[in-house]
């Protein structure tokens, strides 16, 4: 049996009187890729701040790590922050440092580590999410989409979290470099171990790196589990995400299995 | 050694490499390893390596690149995955990151240059309000709304405080006047120092930095904020004129609630100035507004009501154009928001000096 690393249950949020999650409960275990799927405005980004901690439910209990997170002393959600990566939707990058300011920043906060360790850490960053150098000394103002996207999650890499958070990670990249994100994704999961949890509407990424999933529609959990598991699904929104002409031409092959 | 041990075996060294090579111990390995003393061949033992990150590996591929180039070494013990990392980490290691260095002389060139770019930017900004003026108050492309909503949060939003600063100043002035006109007997000559220097000089002068304080700085923090949003290019790009947008509606309102600000200021450093002759030279309420009916003439009023609008459009100015100055990060928001507060305030004083010459100039 593999280990659940977050448990959410009962979760209920609301904005004023609007309902944004009606009680949904999910589990997402140790070294998967999982994926939160949804329509525009279904609240995969709450959720997703809601479990790091930005934003408080209205009602049920998040843990993470077998501990309740609305109940951790200051100093121990400290320590369980440093111990996960984000990559936000727009990036959220700190524009007034350079994008190697913006990786070393939590390795300068939170480590020891020597002016040459740090470099050569940012190095590899830069490096593994396939950036070049000369981007190093760039402001975030000068950068594209694709190259913001990239530069966040060296940032959200930078202190090898065991845990990575990514809010559309492959949205406003080109297919190609959509593709090797993924390809990226999957390595480091494979290689440090990590739990990654992403955010997508990228139906590539959803047939190939995507372990389990989550699909939230009307405020509730429309389908959840593995790919087949969700296809499996008579739920209106899976049919009309899934099941149109154009994924079922596209992705004949994984349909069938 | 927490993370190493060196046995010798025959003429061979072996280094065992253990505990958690993770990347808040990497400063630690590195002390260590500066540590060592080794000699060749070297035979590198990881397998007691009980856990590793990206970053321990980076810092066993620096070590490994070190000894390398001493002599002869060969790493054994590593799995897999620790090979794999290895693998993807090691061309990284000789990347070398651009690095911007700076001399002082240059910074201080460069800071003269950009000063006087500033300067030429802000005429020509000068120059392109003035001629859309026109533009932007035709009925058709003016904004009532903008400038209402600025006349309301510039404008009625300052009483409070206002009244606060003016009530305080007209009645310091009157406590320090007091003791220096109670020597020559000449009491009742509170009531012209009070009256004609808050008409003329105080009440002018205090609205005006307490406005360019809260006002100058919000329209620099607004436009700044527009700017790095991109809501500016967006108007742009759908034609919406910037000048007629965001700076007359802007630049009227603080020039229509300057002067009334400026007013309401007159009354109540007066009467902070009455509260005070009270108390400190028994002066009552009715002999302090009949002196002041004779001694304070509409003159002095008006004198002072006239530098206003100066004060207003210097003020909006020069906010908006620290505005439109922020680039493109966080930060110069905040350097312009400072530089416009600055600017406008001492411009004020330059301005409200300048006018003083003028009357004295003109006999009035
Ligand atoms: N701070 C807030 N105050 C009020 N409502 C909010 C707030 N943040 C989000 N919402 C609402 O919650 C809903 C979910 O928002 P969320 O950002 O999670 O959408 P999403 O599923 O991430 O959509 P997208 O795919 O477009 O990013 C939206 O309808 C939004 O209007
Ligand atoms: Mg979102």
């Amino acid at each position: 049996m593999k280990k659940p690393i977050i448990k959410v249950q009962d979760l209920v949020t609301k904005f004023g009187d609007r309902v944004i999650h009606d009680h949904i409960s999910f589990e997402i275990f140790e070294k998967e890729i999982f994926g939160i799927l949804g329509g525009s405005g279904s609240g995969k980004s709450v959720l997703v701040k809601e479990i790091i901690m930005l934003l408080r439910p209205f009602s049920g209990k998040i843990s993470i790590f077998g501990k309740d997170i609305s109940t951790l002393s200051f100093k121990e959600a400290q320590e369980l922050k440093r111990s996960w990566g984000v990559l936000f939707q727009f990036g959220a990058l700190f524009t007034s440092l350079t994008v190697a300011q913006n990786i070393a920043m939590p390795l300068i906060e939170y480590t020891t580590l020597s002016k040459k360790q740090i470099e050569h850490i940012v190095a590899a960053k830069l490096e593994l999410v396939g950036l070049k150098p000369f981007v190093a000394s760039m402001y975030p103002s000068e950068l594209s989409g694709g190259m913001i996207k990239r530069a966040a999650l060296a940032r959200a890499l930078a202190l090898d979290p065991k845990l990575l958070f990514l809010d559309e990670p492959t949205s406003g990249l080109d297919p190609v470099g959509a593709r090797n994100f993924d390809k990226l994704i999957q390595e480091l999961r494979d290689i440090l171990d990590l739990t990654v949890v992403m955010i997508t509407h990228d139906l590539d990424s959803i047939f190939t790196i995507l372990d389990r999933m989550l699909l939230i529609a009307d405020k509730k959990i429309a389908a959840y589990g593995t790919i087949k598991e969700v296809l499996a699904s008579t739920h209106p929104f899976v049919e009309e995400f899934f099941k149109n002409d154009f994924v079922k031409k596209r992705y004949l092959k994984e349909l069938n299995v | 050694m927490n993370y190493f041990e060196v046995k010798q075996k025959e003429n061979q060294t072996l280094l065992i490499c253990k505990g958690e090579w993770i990347i808040y111990k990497a400063s630690s390995i590195e002390k260590e390893f500066k540590k060592l003393k080794l000699t060749f061949p070297l035979t590198i033992d990881v397998s007691s390596v009980n856990d590793f990150d990206s970053a321990g590996v980076i810092e066993f591929i620096t070590i490994y690149k070190k000894l390398k180039a001493k002599g002869k070494i060969k790493v054994i013990g590593y799995n897999q995955k620790e090979l794999e990392l290895f693998k993807l980490l090691e061309p990284t290691i000789d990347i070398k990151l651009p690095h911007k260095k700076s001399f002082f002389l240059d910074d201080v060139g460069k800071a003269a240059i950009e000063g006087f770019k500033n300067f030429l930017l802000f005429l020509a900004f000068l120059g392109e309000t003035f001629a859309k003026f026109f533009y932007s108050i035709k009925p058709k492309n003016f904004r009532y709304k903008e400038m209402v909503y600025h006349i309301y949060t510039s404008g009625v939003g300052a009483l409070f405080i206002i009244a606060l600063t003016s009530f305080l100043v007209g009645m310091v002035v009157a406590y320090q006047a007091s003791v220096q006109l109670h020597k020559f007997g000449a009491d009742i000559f509170i009531v012209d120092t009070i009256g004609i220097s808050v008409t003329r000089e105080l009440a002018p002068l205090i609205t005006a930095i307490v406005v360019a304080g809260r006002s100058g700085s919000s329209y620099t923090a607004e436009i700044g904020a527009m700017k790095i949003t991109e809501e500016i290019n967006a108007m742009k790009s759908m034609g919406f004129d910037v000048y007629a947008f965001l700076v007359w509606p802007r630049i009227l309102a603080l020039v229509i609630s300057l002067p009334l600000l400026t007013f309401f200021a007159d009354i109540v450093g007066i009467y902070g100035g009455l509260i005070a002759s009270k108390f400190e030279l028994g002066i009552s309420f009715s002999q302090f507004v009949e002196r002041l009916y004779e001694v304070l003439k509409v003159k002095h009023y008006i004198l002072g009501l006239i530098k206003t609008p100066v004060f207003a459009a210097t003020i909006a100015l020069i906010g908006c154009f620290r505005g439109f100055l922020v680039s493109d990060n966080t930060q110069s928001i905040g350097l312009q928001t400072t530089a416009s507060v600055v600017n406008s305030i001492f411009l004020v004083i330059a301005f409200d000096a300048l006018f003083s010459v003028i009357y004295t100039e003109l006999g009035i």
